[in-house]
């Protein structure tokens, strides 16, 4: 079939006008094609970097279990109304035994055993309501990455030490090397210096959530053995569902992936890349028209040489080759063109690392290039059959009488 | 040299239906001999481009039988009529119909590379040669289009014959041409027909080209009357 593919080439070439048009368009819709899946792509991992990437990506917590009741059988039926108290104190014990389980699956980055609780910072006559996060040291920034938004002072966490927010050194009028007494709600205090302030920028964090070590938080919270929580945190956080299964299944215990909580987010996310989908089938299905009526033009401007094509022995499966061929070589040379604008366009662009909210988060590595060239040259042929079939049904005495 | 190279018998060609039915051919029956030059003569719509498109199977009779080389052409498929049209059958038409984006040589040899699915050495040198054969030597990588009506007419011969077919059906060759290149491309089939034996229909209205052929078929109201 090399002879229809010269043929194919030769008719491409002998309107140069109409074909380097045709060119144009294709490569349009692939640079649209491209320039979107950039663009919803790194929207996606803008946000999701934005929202996600200082949670955890999957989480056990501990749960409250209620002790057993030893009642005598022969005292009939018993009305037992219990209420929930949420000072009581839930624990995972084990975690020297799951910890390394968990670290040794496949994708997880970090793994943080805490231990949290609640308290009150008290400095002079000010008192502010904290959360408390024991952390192991080493680990401080396994999850959130403290030490990027350390503003003052040092993250490593130690006996006697807290690392707490701007907001609520602002708030109490705390330096690092200042001392606070927290008292923790199990009514256990403990002198501490401020060894380090960061900055998240959101509120919640900035001003009631103190970092202590993880035997700080053991002492405040009375908690002898075990961890009230372990934080995972994944390569990638789109694994976090099953992730979070693995682990259950493996330790019996309760994962929970950051998707339950980020429901919405997820929801948004793939609203937004449906709406990607959309603009982007809208930029093939303008391929495939613009093809389709260009060849169907050829089609018929041509339909007298098809006739002697057909009189001098040319087959039906012949003309249609030369006629998809054609469109392939469009959907190709369109594709490449159009992936070549893509690419120099979105190199324009800061990357991933870079990206912040005043310029478009644009990703060039999820311009799927290769799809789209793919996708192309796949469509291109596809829009081909119609007037390539078109073409193979041209009668020869009618064509060569016109 | 002698013996049937194609035979049909009581040829019927209908064209639409109902009132609207036209019957152009009505049970023609006709035998062509190896070797022969024959000229098909007659009136306007009596039925001789109908005829030739038949025998060059490019279209099909309504009814009656066609054989060609002991072949049944009558009812055989598209696909067995397009190889047997390729190998054993040469068109020259009276507009030339060249293929517009291709040279002359391009044009002659596209009946072998449609075949054999690429253009090889050995069929650039045939095309060549029936080139030079044509007095188209000095022509053979022009643009089809930048050639002269009878320069065009030759190409067109040459492509004809370039898969040495036993058939050539031209339909009024010389009908577009002045006096004098009419006659150098019927001089041209009369060398070919007596060097390599190959079979010649023409149909013609003009009556000095019909003269030059051995024998001539008169066709009218549908049937052979001559």
């Amino acid at each position: 079939m090399l002879y229809a593919l010269k043929i194919a080439f030769r008719y491409l070439l002998s309107s140069k006008a109409q074909t380097a048009l045709l060119f144009l368009g294709v490569a349009l819709g692939v640079f649209i094609f491209i320039f979107m899946s950039a663009l919803i792509g790194g929207l996606a991992n803008f946000i999701l970097a934005s929202i996600a990437g200082d949670l955890s990506h999957v989480s056990i917590v501990a749960e409250v279990e209620d002790p057993a009741l030893l009642l005598d059988k022969n005292l009939g039926q018993i009305l037992l109304v219990q209420e929930k108290s949420a000072l009581r104190q839930a624990v995972l014990r084990d975690t020297a035994i799951y910890v390394p389980m968990i670290e040794a699956l496949p994708g997880v980055v970090a793994v943080s055993p805490q231990i949290t609780g609640s308290g009150f910072i008290t400095r002079g006559g000010q008192v502010a309501q904290v959360a408390i996060n024991g952390v192991a040291p080493g680990k401080e920034s396994a999850i959130v990455q403290l030490e990027s938004y350390l503003v003052a002072g040092s993250v490593r966490l130690g006996t006697g030490l807290v690392v707490i927010g701007q907001t609520l050194a602002d708030d109490l009028d705390l330096t690092v090397g200042d001392t606070i007494r927290l008292d923790s709600a199990q009514g256990i205090d403990a002198l501490l210096t401020v060894s380090g302030i960061y900055k998240i920028g959101q509120g919640g964090f900035d001003r009631a959530t103190a970092y202590v070590s993880l035997d700080t938080a053991r002492t405040l919270t009375a908690l002898p053995q075990g961890v009230t929580r372990i934080e995972i945190k994944l390569a990638d956080l789109m694994t976090a569902d099953a992730t979070a299964l693995r682990i259950t299944a493996i330790t019996g215990l309760n994962a929970t992936s950051w998707t339950e909580q980020g429901a919405q987010v997820m929801s948004a996310l793939e609203a937004q890349g449906q709406t990607g989908l959309l603009l982007k089938s809208f930029a093939m299905v303008s391929i495939v028209i613009g093809i389709a009526s260009s060849l169907l033009l050829s089609t018929y401007r041509r339909k007298a040489e098809i006739g002697i094509m057909r009189a001098m022995g040319a087959s039906r499966r012949f003309v249609v080759f030369v006629f998809v061929s054609q469109g392939a070589l469009v959907g190709l040379v369109g594709g490449l063109s159009g992936a070549g604008l893509g690419y120099l366009v979105l190199s324009a662009f800061p990357p991933r690392d870079a990206a912040h909210p005043a310029v478009m988060p644009i990703d060039i590595t999820e311009g799927a290039f290769g799809l789209a060239i793919l996708l192309t040259v796949a469509i291109a042929t596809l829009a081909a059959i119609l007037p390539a079939r078109s073409a193979a049904r041209v009668d020869p005495v009618t064509a060569i009488g016109q | 040299m002698t013996g049937a190279l194609l035979q049909v018998a009581d040829l019927v060609k209908t064209f639409g239906s109902g009132e609207a039915e036209t019957r152009v051919l009505r049970g023609l029956s006709l035998r062509l001999d190896k070797g022969e030059l024959s000229a098909l003569l007659g009136p306007s719509g009596s039925g001789k481009s109908t005829l030739l498109t038949i025998l060059g199977t490019l279209m099909q009779p309504t009814s009656g039988s066609h054989t060609m080389l002991g072949v049944d052409l009558t009812m055989a498929q598209d696909r067995a009529l397009t190889d047997f049209r390729n190998r054993h059958i040469g068109f020259v038409f009276q507009f030339h119909n060249l293929l517009p984006d291709f040279t002359a040589l391009e044009n002659v040899i596209f009946p072998t590379a449609v075949r054999e699915g690429r253009e090889t050495a050995a069929a650039r040198a045939r095309g060549r040669d029936l080139l030079g054969r044509m007095g188209l030597a000095d022509r053979v990588n022009f643009p089809s289009t930048n050639l002269s009506g009878g320069q065009k007419q030759r190409v067109a011969v040459a492509r004809a014959l370039m898969n040495s077919p036993e058939l050539v059906l031209a339909d009024e060759p010389t009908g577009n041409l002045d006096r004098a290149s009419a006659v150098q491309v019927m001089e041209l089939i009369g060398q070919i027909n007596r060097d390599e034996g190959t079979t010649f229909l023409i149909s013609t209205h003009d009556e000095k080209i019909a003269a030059t052929c051995r024998r001539q078929i008169v066709v009218g109201e549908g049937v052979v009357t001559g």
